[in-house]
């Protein structure tokens, strides 16, 4: 384990200090005990999504779901409602007497508009919630953090935590084990 | 082209990815194919063929374009032939993409990692090649915006109790979701292409790409969110899809059309269809990428097993066709069914049930499932059935219909033929520069099928 964060000059202000771990379960239980010690602007640097962190980092945002659903009955409601205006008031055609708004033909269209709206309302409010597209972010500045799509696992916290002290935080995360600890600049 | 395999003694059919993989392992391996691998000679001669292949469809829309739709067969009676034909058949193969990436996930199924991304991009390839048909078919492409309720100087608006409309909706619904899914399904895996790649010029292209994804948990959990949901919307809509095509036919009264039993016959043909083409094209991709470590014979016996049930569902639709043809006591039904098994087009019937109900009997054998080059023949049979298909119901039903007098044939012309075989080229010129300059297969789902990626937290001391 090599350490090299407090080699580095303090010239740059920082975003944040990070920890990288070899294994899912180490970062699993140290996203959970730096979220018991009382951080909360901290995030975890996965290759593929672990559903155990959404407990220990005490994530529940569901408003992509809460979204999804006003979206797709905006579509249903708009998707029946262009049908209904359309056959009724710009362009009826009297067949044989017929009802103008004819529910059951409706169907089709009322539900493809909801399937379109609410699809690309999941898709575009997760970007939107994640705040991508993101041209810059400073997580990058960490040489070894392009192993974040590879194979390692990081664990940084952020220098806007209130909690946040460099050389406490950095203390702290040390005695979480991590493989190594860099300084994030901004 | 292909040889059939040695079999070993025993079948191994188990895993879904080899054991031995590591993270670090399947992200070089896949991103390799992408970043690293040297283009093949093979590679070049396949994508030179397509393309040259995909300029029949130049050709052939330009002549269309120049002189209407005239140079193509269709004529009173059939005023449906290889446009309608060619559409259905082409929307058909892409549900299997929709099916494997957002019904196997509801359902929880980890062998549709490996082959989810490239079915999908199938589905899309596949969409785009449909779509066109009948935008040529209205014989003034520029004008095709008529088809969508926009507010013109006419003052006039499509008419949303036809089944033509629905179909607007629903196949435009369809391409835009499956687009969206797919490029979602994406982000992260042009991610990890960003990070490896070496030279300046793909860091930048796949950097601007991913949108800056950076893996962080808080977007993982959103972004896992919004596949589900992606996933649970896709669902219907793949069985909406191909049911609005159905209600093209089954809506109106012509004989052999106006039946309950086509929806479901036409979407258990689709991903019957749909998973013929996935075999065909992943057995060789398999192959010539070294991926049997990845798609392993647990993806193909599967893949297979799907193909045998739906084959068993379209055999099913077809007796009950026949059935439903002499139990209508109706003069023009049964002359329908009788026509289209003894009439011209016999011989068209006779060769779609050989080709989709007997020949997918085989695959009832174990060793004929793991046994790529048979799969692969018989998954090129399926494709042909399935076109067959589509060519019996448009033209047996629509060439004979109520008045002998108005009775006529339909035979393609060599600008049919230049406009499909040209969306055959386009469909195969994709998938060349798709599996070059894309990961061909998710990346980041593979990840969750190691032994490694398994959280073991360590004892709290």
């Amino acid at each position: 384990m090599s350490v090299h964060a407090s080699d580095q000059t303090l010239s740059t202000p920082l975003h944040g200090l990070m920890a990288e771990f070899e294994t899912p379960g180490q970062l699993v239980a140290a996203a959970r005990k730096t979220r018991l010690a009382g951080f909360t602007k901290f995030d975890a640097y996965t290759p593929y999504p672990i559903h155990e962190l959404d407990e220990a980092m005490d994530l529940h945002d569901n408003r992509v779901s809460q979204c999804t659903l006003v979206g797709g009955l905006l579509g249903c409601i708009g998707g029946f409602s262009l049908a209904s205006w359309v056959s009724s008031v710009a362009w009826p055609l009297n067949i044989g007497g017929r009802p103008l708004i004819s529910i059951p033909m409706f169907i089709p269209v009322t539900f493809e508009c909801t399937i379109l709206i609410g699809g690309l309302t999941a898709a575009f409010s997760m970007l939107i919630m994640n705040g991508l597209p993101a041209p810059y972010h400073s997580v990058f500045n960490v040489d070894r953090f392009v192993n974040a799509s590879r194979n390692k696992f990081f664990l940084c916290i952020e220098s806007e935590d209130q909690k946040f002290d460099r050389s406490a935080t950095e203390a702290f995360l040390l005695s979480l084990n991590p493989e190594e600890i860099a300084e994030v600049a901004q | 082209m292909l040889q059939p395999v040695e079999l070993p003694d025993e079948i191994h059919v188990g895993t879904v990815i080899d054991e031995s993989h590591s993270l670090a392992s399947v992200s070089d391996k896949v991103g390799g194919i992408v970043l690293r691998r040297k283009i093949t000679l093979g590679w070049v001669f396949g994508l030179l063929i397509s393309f040259a292949v995909l300029q029949n469809l130049m050709a052939g829309a330009t002549w269309l374009l120049i002189k209407g739709v005239g140079v193509w067969g269709i004529n009173i009676p059939v005023g449906w032939g290889f446009a309608i034909i060619n559409f259905v058949w082409w929307i058909g193969i892409g549900h299997a993409g929709t099916l494997i990436s957002a019904i196997l996930l509801l359902l929880n199924q980890s062998w549709r990692n490996a082959i989810n991304r490239f079915a999908e991009a199938m589905t899309l390839f596949a969409v785009m090649c449909a779509g066109m048909f009948p935008v040529l078919h209205t014989g003034r492409p520029w004008l095709a915006y008529w088809l969508l309720p926009l507010p013109n100087t006419m003052a006039m608006w499509p008419q949303f109790r036809s089944p033509l409309l629905w179909d607007v909706f629903a196949v435009t619904t369809y391409l835009t979701i499956s687009a969206v899914f797919w490029y979602v399904g994406l982000l992260p895996d042009l991610a990890t292409l960003r990070d490896s790649a070496k030279t300046k010029t793909s860091q930048v292209i796949y950097g601007a790409l991913s949108m800056g994804w950076r893996n962080s948990a808080r977007h993982w959990q959103r972004y896992e969110k919004a596949s589900l949901l992606l996933a649970g919307l896709a669902t219907p809509l793949v069985v909406s899809v191909h049911t609005v095509v159905s209600f093209d036919f089954a809506v109106s009264i012509i004989p052999g059309w106006h039946t309950t039993i086509f929806p479901p016959y036409f979407v258990a043909g689709a991903i019957y269809s749909g998973f013929a083409m996935v075999l065909t094209l992943m057995i060789p991709v398999r192959k010539f990428y070294g991926l049997d470590d990845i798609i392993t014979m647990r993806h193909l016996n599967n893949m297979a097993k799907v193909t045998l049930a739906t084959a068993l569902i379209v055999g099913y639709g077809y007796c009950f066709e026949a059935f439903f043809g002499y139990f209508s006591a109706d003069t023009y039904e049964r002359f329908m069914i009788w026509n289209r098994m003894v009439g011209p087009y016999a011989p068209f019937y006779w060769m779609l049930i050989l080709c989709n109900i007997i020949t997918p009997q085989f695959l009832w054998s174990k060793k004929v499932r793991t046994s790529p080059g048979i799969l692969w023949c018989i998954s090129i049979v399926v494709n042909i059935g399935m076109w067959l298909e589509r060519f019996v119901i448009v033209v047996t039903s629509l060439h004979r219909d109520f008045l002998p007098s108005s009775w006529g044939m339909y035979w393609p012309t060599i600008w049919d033929w230049a406009i499909y075989t040209g969306t055959l080229g386009l469909f195969m010129t994709l998938l060349f520069l798709f599996v070059r300059v894309l990961p061909m297969i998710t990346i980041f789902e593979l990840r969750m099928l190691l032994p490694g990626a398994r959280v073991k937290e360590p004892v709290a001391q």
